[in-house]
């Protein structure tokens, strides 16, 4: 992945979110903006927000097709107070003698999109499920919408919507009654077929659960999710199965609901998916949070050496021995040399090679991928050391 | 615990509504699986169509009733169990693997909700079943409906309470199957024994005391008893174990399992497979 040389900055343990107008480089690209209009009932998510709407309407807010959320709309959360909507302090759960959740701390402040990411088994569901009331914990605190998960009421369960994995298939139930079923849970529900055009269900509305695809059933929850007009947004792997299409359209849905302000607690392993979505990433690996910060910026990614390689031409020109004081590593043809100055690099690389056009040329920093998988790795050793 | 919450986001159903939502949902679901309602319906008229051949028309000793109307009595209680405890006990234990049922726990809708749904469910079940039962019963084996109101009325009291019994006790049972694929083969075993002892296909007072003694602590003996009550005429009370139908101890007994199988329920319902 090539990366361009951006601001520099370092792991951010826990901090706070940045702006979430710039530390969101890609959202989910896609058609799905022209697929159907989803303004009115993005509207009616979050009532009093209509001037961001508007601002939408403007065209100055999109950017690739998905709206980006404005400041204004974070600040003013939608119109239901701001803070902090998820607040853990030192939170574990042991099975036995085994921790599966060692002290994990985690912030989330109104209209963030968070991502907890880790290897399978890893405590991100475990974490989730703590969240949502559905597990009690062994130590530690924990606050949603400032009541304690574990004695959380019905007005309570109504603030949040949880799509969770495995969650079962309605097989003979037609996509409109489930639909419309969940909304009855709810004084203050979203029409139901608002809803189910919002995930692009509508041509699917009388069609029982059993004739669904996998990834519409999965818009499904996701639709069952949202019903209830949530503030808070808990998303458990919410593509995981999904062909490129279906999971682009899945983001799409997300990135229009995180635009307007909902908070989200995502979980994932997929990197660009977290990439695509999240303001804020933890990696939790055995129960603990390794890292934490911007998918930019997690693991010092933005900050960390860049390397620029480049093929060797096929002149018999000598390689320089170092370019700007960065000694140049040969393997066969490829050169690679490792600077904290990629720019002055290529500008004498550029010196070097004259008019000529050099091969091959790259100039890369650690991936998302690349970082998590050094964090994920390095965790693990350590595990086995234990 | 305060919550910050306006007014407007309180349910706007009650609870009796929404199970009642529930119920014809579950009833829906019911009716689109075809095949899985077919098969539930007409195993009772199997068996009875199997044991009417088997034994005939002779009667039992000491009276003038057929004994395939004792079984057709019987063959309907134990049709009413199957569609509440067994039906209960084995798609509750899917729901919770599969984890429909953490789906349902994560909203705000009211728990009770989702129980009473359930009742609803397995009572238009039983009532399809006994409706089955009694057209074929009637058509081909000489049934002759109950006579009187207060027969009709009996049918309705033992209907409801060995449905409800049978019902709550299937919804504290589905909590032994530990995951979908084995809910049917841990379910059917109790069933199945209790057909045998409970004076479903044999004639009850046959069988051995300690035999007796066993059915005589579950509900289907009673339901049998109280099926007996409504369809064999009042002569053949006297070839039951106590010399009466025992209406009053019926009920009585299958009001007890009622409020302790509910009370079960509450003590060892899990939303979720692993109820860690």
């Amino acid at each position: 992945m090539l990366v361009g040389v951006g601001p520099l900055g370092g792991i951010t343990l826990l901090a706070a979110s940045s702006d979430p107008a710039t530390s969101r480089p890609q959202g989910p690209r896609g058609r799905a903006g022209k697929d159907f209009d989803g303004r009115g009932i993005l509207a009616s998510l979050s009532r009093g927000s209509l001037s961001v709407i508007n601002r939408m309407g403007d065209g100055g807010t999109e950017r690739m097709g998905v709206p980006q959320r404005t400041p204004e709309a974070q600040a003013r959360g939608m119109g239901r107070g701001s803070g902090q909507v998820i607040r853990v302090r030192a939170l574990r759960k042991a099975y036995g003698t085994k921790a599966a959740l060692d002290g994990v701390d985690l912030d989330v402040d109104r209209g963030e999109v968070v991502a907890l990411l880790g290897p399978n088994g890893a405590g991100k569901t475990t974490t989730v499920e703590v969240l949502e009331g559905f597990r009690s914990r062994t130590a530690g605190e924990v606050a949603v919408l400032d009541e304690d998960p574990e004695h959380g009421s019905r007005a309570w369960r109504a603030r949040i919507g949880v799509v969770l994995q495995d969650l079962g298939s309605f097989d003979e139930l037609r996509v409109r009654e489930v639909v419309r079923h969940w909304s009855h849970f709810l004084a203050d529900p979203l029409d139901p077929d608002e809803v189910i055009e919002l995930v692009a269900l509508s041509d699917k509305a009388g069609s029982l659960g059993k004739t669904l695809s996998g990834g519409q059933r999965r818009r499904l929850d996701v639709a069952v999710g949202l019903v209830g007009r949530p503030e808070l947004l808990f998303l458990d792997e919410p593509t995981t199965g999904l062909d490129p299409e279906a999971r682009r359209a899945v983001w799409d849905l997300i990135g229009r609901l995180t635009a307007l302000g909902t908070t989200v607690l995502l979980t994932s392993h997929l990197l660009d998916e977290v990439e695509a979505l999240a303001d804020r990433v933890l990696v939790i690996v055995d129960g603990r949070v390794v890292a934490a910060g911007t998918p930019r910026t997690l693991g010092g990614r933005s900050d960390a050496q860049a390397v620029v390689a480049f093929d060797r031409p096929t002149s018999d020109r000598p390689l320089p021995s170092e370019v700007t004081g960065s000694p140049v590593e040969v393997d066969g043809r490829r050169c690679r040399i490792t600077t904290d100055r990629p720019t002055a690099v290529v500008a004498g690389l550029s010196a070097w090679a004259g008019a000529a056009e050099l091969p091959g040329l790259t100039v890369s920093r650690p991936t998302l991928e690349d970082v998590y998988l050094s964090l994920v790795a390095h965790r693990e050793l350590a595990g086995a050391g234990r | 615990m305060t919550t910050t919450l306006t007014g407007t986001q309180e349910l706007k159903r009650g609870v009796l509504a929404l199970g009642l939502e529930r119920g014809f949902l579950e009833i829906k679901q019911q009716i689109r699986n075809k095949q899985a309602l077919f098969f539930t319906l007409l195993f009772p008229v199997m068996l009875l169509v199997l044991f009417g051949a088997i034994f005939g028309g002779g009667k039992v000793e000491g009276t003038n009733v057929e004994l395939r109307q004792v079984f057709i009595a019987g063959i309907i209680a134990s049709g009413v169990m199957s569609a509440s405890f067994s039906s209960l006990a084995i798609g509750i234990a899917l729901e919770r693997d599969e984890g429909m049922l953490k789906r349902l726990a994560v909203t705000p809708m009211p728990k009770a909700a989702y129980f009473l749904g359930k009742l609803v469910m397995t009572m238009a079940l039983s009532i399809a079943e006994l409706v089955v039962m009694l057209a074929v019963g009637v058509l081909l084996y000489g049934l002759d409906l109950p006579a009187t109101a207060t027969k009709w009325l009996t049918l309705v009291w033992v209907l409801v309470l060995g449905n409800l019994s049978c019902s709550l006790l299937g919804i504290a049972y589905s909590r032994l199957a530990r995951n979908g694929r084995s809910a049917a083969a841990v379910v059917q075993p109790p069933y199945i024994a209790l057909q045998f002892i409970s004076g479903v296909f044999f004639v009850f007072s046959n069988l051995s005391k300690p035999l007796q003694t066993v059915a005589a602590i579950f509900p289907l003996k009673w339901m049998a008893q109280g099926m007996r009550s409504v369809f064999l005429p009042d002569s053949f009370a006297r070839v039951e174990p106590a010399g009466s139908w025992e209406q009053p101890r019926v009920a009585l007994v299958l009001g007890a399992w009622t409020v302790g199988a509910f009370v079960l329920c509450t003590l060892t319902w899990r939303w979720q497979k692993d109820g860690r």
